[in-house]
């Protein structure tokens, strides 16, 4: 282990392990008033009218008409209202605000307002979809040849479901209007995507709004995009009230209207020739929602991983986010790779079956390795170590045994293994950090030689503030408790981008590496002194073309193999998770216990995901399982101790050999159970989640 | 007017009998390490222990509570054996996000009390009412480990 790796006690831990920690919900201001949105019951309408009862003193409706900017959330495209205009897109789509001192009395006044709608078809199924909101396409080789060449093709189709992000903490935000200005505090990931946002709604220029991370109750996404919008909402109520109003999400409201993981629909067309794959002809459809919000990215980043870890000489993908009236997808933990590394991972599987080979065997024959290109032309430049993590699960599981074993079993109790290997591309797909993002960080040395990190990167549980202090401390030569970090407040701290992408430590953390040399150099005892670093894109990158979808989509790839073996009780239809096991790649852990913890806690949602995260809408378009009774996340009795194993592989452009580490190790758990599910079954199987609902359909369907 | 002892001193309540503890908690005692994660006691982020049970205080109404003690994470970190747990968990980094963790060491507290040498299973179903997003609860799990055997005695 290097020196760096070894844990300390996290930046974040005293306050909160002593419930001290204030989140969102725990600020009350003077005056303040509570805000609940009114969310459309309908699919897609027309509003033909809006019936208000009496207001008691005090309390206020706030709509579109009291947006005083433009009523669009600045996302990527503005597509997304602040409040409806005259129709509504989704069961959900908010169409007002009640806000008053009283939450109860702002409840009963939700419950007396009377909307009339004049209804219209929605488009609840992605097969049915007239709207394409975004469509990639790139290739390599030639596929047409390929196709017409093969002796056999083999044809699939791969789905996946939604995802919710489930954090503990629900949405919630606070603005408050003073001096002219707008602040806005809350759950958030992206304080500068929620800065450009309010600015923009309330028509106020930027040195105008200020907003503050609030401690956060977990993210995974879920907060990158969504804090945008309910901010904006916040902002225009706290503006039309001129006090303070928060917005607390109740959990129903959060699962049911929030953003999550785009449902999929994947088809694999695979030349194969003289027992080799000659092509894959990959057809990827993924469900936005009403609105674009983060698509057009997620789609990127799922088309870019849709022929997985394999190298192909003939490649053809096709990728479509289409519009349906239903909740707006957006960013979760893996965007988008999830779901097509599912598809190729259970595809290589059946398509070893059909070979005669079992799937490792077939995998580790087109797997990629430093040197070789990736699916768009870019190169991966770093050894690639996925044939020693094979071995090492292989030492771990003894799963080439098993797998043999498992094979053709009879009895009430059937057992499985599965594995997958993937990567995750660190950092934003193409050239946003270079483009759009351009991160600037600040390190300021104050006169009594503390060292205070300013950057707009959140710690939302995934321990930045420690990982970010332990590389300044490090660096400089002095003691991790002179490194000082607060939340990010954007009166305070330069745009150093959002936190997402798995980017943090890796890009801006790298640029704190540099900022703290350059003090290092500078240090003058005594004195304040600030130091400023911008973004370079590291030179060995193969410039990405979006037009072209060409070029290094990312500098560098983080890589794992999961491996899960599960018990099924065929008479209940129940399964049981025997192991699971993981070893991860992601450079050099800048802290060993909270790359563990991003491992282990990354691994168990991707369970979740494989086995128990059903999620679906009603014929009316609403979200049926909208609570925790309904929507089932693990709990420690769902899952043994899970086996996570960290591979050194130093990234010699990160801040100590770090990498990007966050989003990896949600990406191939479902790959891996399902094909446990398989072995166990001796069937082939082509959906995630994969549940004992599931399990009951092949059993009653006869095993083979 | 519910009159029960609340880290360890007698309070009196204004609200409702049918009002939820989680509630009154937060509202009118401004207690906030009792966080509200969904309201039908399926997460167990607002866990506090009542009469030496642990309950989800959103599924109490505050009638049921005459003359009841109750602790949260506000009264419990005083004590020698939340700073045995408090040790085990930054041993480990068991803390992420936070937002499930005065919940999980009040979880954590009422297993060891009743067995002070719990094995893996009997901590996993322990804490099995008390959700975690983030640790895959790996680490949370080793950390009660480490304050059962760390803090032989205080239990």
């Amino acid at each position: 282990m290097e020196a760096i790796s070894k844990p300390v006690k996290k930046k974040d831990h005293d306050a909160k392990m002593s419930g001290r920690a204030l989140y969102v919900d725990d600020h009350v201001l003077d005056d303040m008033l509570w805000g609940r949105l009114l969310h459309s019951a309908k699919a897609k309408a027309r509003i033909t009218s809006i019936l208000l009862p009496q207001l008691p003193e005090g309390y206020y409706v706030v709509d579109k008409n009291d947006v005083p900017g433009i009523n669009q959330v600045h996302i990527v495209q503005d597509d997304t209202p602040v409040f409806v205009e005259d129709t509504v897109e989704y069961v959900g789509d908010p169409i007002l605000m009640v806000v008053g001192p009283e939450l109860k009395q702002v409840e009963r006044i939700l419950k007396e307002i009377v909307v009339v709608y004049e209804e219209l078809v929605p488009v609840l199924d992605m097969l049915k979809s007239d709207t394409v909101f975004f469509k990639y396409n790139y290739a390599k080789g030639d596929m047409e040849k390929a196709l017409q060449e093969a002796d056999r093709v083999f044809i699939e189709t791969f789905q996946t479901g939604y995802q919710e992000q489930a954090y503990l903490e629900t949405q919630g935000m606070l603005a408050y209007p003073h001096d002219g200005r707008m602040t806005v505090r809350g759950s958030l990931q992206c304080p500068y995507y929620v800065h450009g946002a309010v600015a923009k709604a309330l028509g106020y220029e930027e040195k105008d709004v200020q907003v503050i991370q609030d401690v956060t109750g977990g993210g995974f996404g879920g907060k990158e995009a969504f804090p945008s919008i309910l901010a904006c909402q916040t902002a225009v109520a706290a503006k039309k009230a001129n006090k303070p109003v928060k917005v607390i999400f109740e959990r129903r409201e959060d699962m049911e209207f929030t953003s999550k993981r785009h449902p999929s629909i994947c088809t694999y067309k695979v030349a194969v020739k003289d027992g080799e794959i000659t092509g894959m002809d990959i057809d990827v459809l993924f469900n936005s929602g009403a609105y674009t919000t983060l698509s057009p990215v997620v789609l990127q980043r799922g088309l870019i991983c849709a022929n997985g870890v394999y190298r192909l000489d003939n490649l053809r993908v096709v990728g479509r986010a289409v519009k349906t009236n239903t909740v707006p997808c957006g960013a979760y933990r893996g965007f988008g790779a999830p779901q097509t590394f599912f598809a190729v991972e259970m595809m290589m599987d059946h398509l070893a079956k059909e070979m005669g080979l079992d799937s490792l065997e077939l995998k580790q024959k087109y797997m990629v390795k430093q040197g070789d290109a990736t699916s768009t032309g870019g190169k991966y430049h770093f050894h690639v170590p996925l044939p020693e993590m094979i071995e090492q699960i292989d030492e771990l599981t003894n799963y080439r045994e098993k797998r043999r074993q498992y094979r053709n079993q009879t009895g009430r109790y059937r057992k499985g293994i599965g594995m997958s290997l993937f990567f995750h591309g660190c950092g934003f797909t193409g050239s946003g950090e270079r483009d759009i993002i351009k991160a600037v960080v600040r390190i300021r040395k104050n006169p009594d030689e503390t060292v205070e990190i300013l950057a707009s990167n959140s710690d939302i549980g995934q321990g930045l503030k420690t990982t970010f202090s332990k590389i300044v401390a490090d660096t400089l030569g002095i003691s991790l408790d002179r490194v000082l970090i607060e939340n990010p407040d954007t009166d305070r701290v330069p745009d150093s981008g959002p936190t997402v992408a798995s980017r943090s430590l890796m890009t801006v953390g790298g640029l704190l590496r540099r900022a703290a040399e350059r003090l290092k150099d500078e240090w003058k005892a005594g004195e304040e002194q600030v130091i400023e670093e911008h973004f370079v894109e590291p030179d060995f990158v193969i410039p990405f073309s979006i037009t072209e979808f060409k070029g290094d989509a990312y500098p560098t790839y983080s890589w794992s193999v999961n491996a899960i073996e599960v018990e099924v009780d065929t008479l209940t239809a129940t399964t049981k998770i025997l192991g699971a096991w993981g070893t991860f790649d992601v450079g050099v852990p800048v802290d060993l216990n909270i790359i563990l913890g991003q491992m282990q806690g990354g691994f168990l949602q991707g369970i979740g995901y494989a086995s128990m995260e059903e999620m679906n809408c009603n014929e009316q378009g609403m979200i049926r399982n909208n609570s925790l009774s309904d929507y089932i996340i693990p709990t420690a009795l769902d899952v043994p101790n899970l086996v996570t194993k960290i591979i050194n592989n130093p990234y010699t452009h990160g801040p100590y050999g770090a990498k990007g580490a966050g989003e990896l190790p949600l990406v191939g758990a479902a790959p891996a159970y399902v094909e446990a599910m398989e072995n166990a079954l001796g069937v082939n199987l082509n959906k995630a989640p994969f549940t004992p609902e599931d399990t009951m359909r092949v059993l009653q369907g006869g095993l083979k | 007017m519910v009159k029960f002892r609340l880290n360890g001193q007698e309070v009196v309540s204004q609200a409702q009998a049918n009002q939820r503890l989680l509630d009154v908690l937060r509202q009118e005692f401004r207690i906030t390490g009792v966080k509200c994660g969904c309201k039908e006691g399926e997460c167990g982020a607002c866990s506090v222990i009542l009469d030496g049970q642990l309950v989800n205080s959103c599924l109490v109404a505050l009638g049921s509570i005459e003359g009841s003690t109750v602790t949260t994470i506000e009264g419990y970190r005083e004590t020698e054996r939340f700073a045995a747990l408090d040790k085990a968990y930054a041993s480990v980094s068991a803390v992420q996000c936070g937002f499930c963790i005065p919940g999980m060491i009040l979880a954590s507290e009422c297993i060891l009390a009743k067995n002070p040498n719990p094995t893996e299973a009997e901590i996993r179903a322990g804490i099995s009412g008390n959700l975690c997003r983030c640790t895959g609860y790996n680490a949370i799990v080793q950390a009660i480990s480490i304050a059962a055997e760390e803090g032989k005695g205080l239990w």
